[in-house]
């Protein structure tokens, strides 16, 4: 079992993995000052910040397994920075949508959310992205208490409409959203055979630390 | 000029052609000559070096502001080379698009097998600049180099029972990477009414901005059909069949409530899934609104009588 100190997760590990997160932004921009973009860049700008939401999502799911199956309790204090990743990206996966695709036609825009199932789900999906992502600080936290998990259950739901999202968009070839679907699956299976699993009371101690 | 004789002394064997190399090089001389078309059939030159000799300018020229090489040839929807936008300009190289044969076939009195010199040979090339615009929303303005369907498909004496025309590309999975994976249905198929097909704006484009046919636009020989989405503009054939029936077509069979046989260009009519009323131009700024998109992608003029008395909503 590898332990890091409180300060070094702190002061060095959370710095550094701010800022690789932000690295495929920061891609895109330079991307997009040096006109490298390719011959699409809202299309690539669409593709990235939405391909980034997923994987930050996935990410996320993947804390509390890697934290168990590799016993890093640390690992958790990274998952509430991930989650929000996921939110940062969908948001400007969304204002993309909205201003270079639809250049803020709102007829268009509430026509497509209503019409159109694959951006019905991805719309929905973002939007139970921001109840998450209002309630991730600490006082939110104790202030919902039990409520709190509940709610930010929602992931699991979100995950499968952004995967669901990225299959419905498709015009043939599903190998990508395959892939992601696939490591949804795995995820959720993970924690589907922990919950029939009777947890041993050392689990369930550490479970109730790592959601505050 | 001046020239240097050197000394026999001088010349370091290394120098001196191969009698192999030099009858090589005659042999292919002696065929360039031989052929009219002595750019084209050359596949040993590069890329850049691969041009027609100035085509005349065809009468249909659209005015909107040319997309650029660069994006046209790297912004590709050819899933014989990967479905990705920018896998078939990373897989062209792999595809050579030499030998290549044409075979005509079907309901014509003058069917046969033909070399792509020998069939492109009886046609004058020239220069068209179309529009196309693809079923996913976005446009470009091409300066093609080809020649009229319709002229060339008279030469093969369609007969009474041609109703439509059937393309296929080349199925061939060491040249087409992509067909290793069944994404579509393959070999490609694509068809046309046969007044479609004999309208003047059809061409079988060979070229573009003057080289011959990038590999992933299509080489060596394609069809562009202007006024319908790009899908329809079936690229590297290497079979044209004249047919009663109407063909069945590649994306209409994979998805007919999403793309119909005909696909002519209509803002009026929706994608299941996404608008077709506006498109985005490649080569505009990002921050720039897509444009609006043109009923029969602006030739009406030249093809909505085709259409006359159908409901294109249904015919879509």
């Amino acid at each position: 079992m590898l332990v890091i100190s409180d300060k070094t997760v702190r002061l060095v590990l959370k710095p550094a993995v701010f800022i690789a997160c932000l690295l495929p932004l920061m891609l895109l921009v330079v991307g997009l000052i040096n006109d490298t973009l390719g011959a699409n860049p809202v299309e690539a700008m669409t593709h990235v910040t939405g391909e980034w939401t997923l994987r930050f999502l996935l990410i996320t799911l993947l804390v509390t397994p890697a934290r168990q199956i590799l016993k890093l309790t640390w690992l958790i204090k990274f998952r509430r920075m991930l989650g929000l990743f996921a939110f940062f990206y969908a948001t400007l996966h969304f204002i993309t949508y909205i201003w270079f695709e639809q250049y803020f036609d709102w007829a268009e825009i509430v026509k497509d959310i209503i019409e159109r199932p694959y951006i019905t789900v991805g719309f929905s999906a973002f939007v139970m992205l921001i109840p998450l992502a209002l309630t991730s600080n600490k006082m939110m936290i104790r202030r919902l208490k039990k409520n709190w998990v509940k709610l930010h259950k929602l992931i699991y739901v979100i995950a499968v409409l952004g995967v669901l999202h990225f299959i419905w968009l498709v015009k043939a070839d599903y190998l990508q959203p395959f892939i992601y679907g696939v490591i949804l699956l795995v995820l959720l299976s993970y924690r589907a055979y922990q919950q029939r699993k009777p947890a041993t009371p050392a689990e369930g101690r550490r479970c109730r630390r790592s959601s505050s | 000029m001046s020239i240097i004789i050197k000394s026999t002394s001088d010349i370091k064997s290394s120098d001196i052609t191969s009698k192999s190399v030099y009858m090589d090089r005659r042999r292919f001389m002696q065929q360039a000559f031989a052929s009219s078309l002595l750019l084209a059939a050359d596949a040993m030159l590069p890329v850049w070096a691969k041009r027609w000799p100035d085509p005349a300018q065809a009468p249909f020229r659209a005015d909107d502001k040319l997309t650029s090489f660069e994006d046209i040839t790297s912004y590709n929807n050819f899933y014989e080379l990967g479905t990705s936008k920018t896998d078939p300009v990373k897989n062209a190289a792999a595809f050579n698009p030499r030998p290549w044969s044409i075979a005509v076939e079907g309901e014509c009195d003058k069917p046969g097998v033909f070399d792509l010199e020998d069939f492109i040979k009886p046609y004058a090339l020239q220069e068209y600049i179309y529009r196309l615009r693809c079923v996913e929303g976005w446009s470009m303005v091409i300066p093609w180099v080809g020649f009229s369907l319709a002229e060339m498909l008279k030469t093969f004496e369609p007969n009474s029972k041609a109703k439509y025309v059937e393309f296929t590309t080349l199925l061939d999975k060491s040249r087409f990477p992509g067909q290793s994976r069944r994404v579509l249905n393959w070999p490609y198929v694509e068809g046309l009414r046969i007044d479609e097909a004999m309208n003047p704006l059809p061409i079988m484009a060979v070229g573009l901005y003057g080289d011959i046919l990038p590999n992933q636009n299509g080489a060596p020989i394609r069809l562009v059909v202007p006024w319908k989405y790009g899908f329809k503009s079936i690229k590297s054939i290497v079979k044209i069949r004249f047919s009663e029936t109407r063909p069945k077509t590649t994306w209409n069979e994979l998805a007919p409530d999403e793309y119909g046989f005909y696909a002519n260009v209509n803002p009026e009519v929706d994608h299941p899934r996404w608008s077709q009323k506006t498109e985005r131009r490649i080569g505009d700024a990002f921050w720039k609104p897509k444009q609006k998109t043109a009923m029969f992608n602006g030739y009406g003029e030249q093809v909505a009588q085709l259409y006359t008395g159908m409901d294109l909503t249904k015919n879509f």
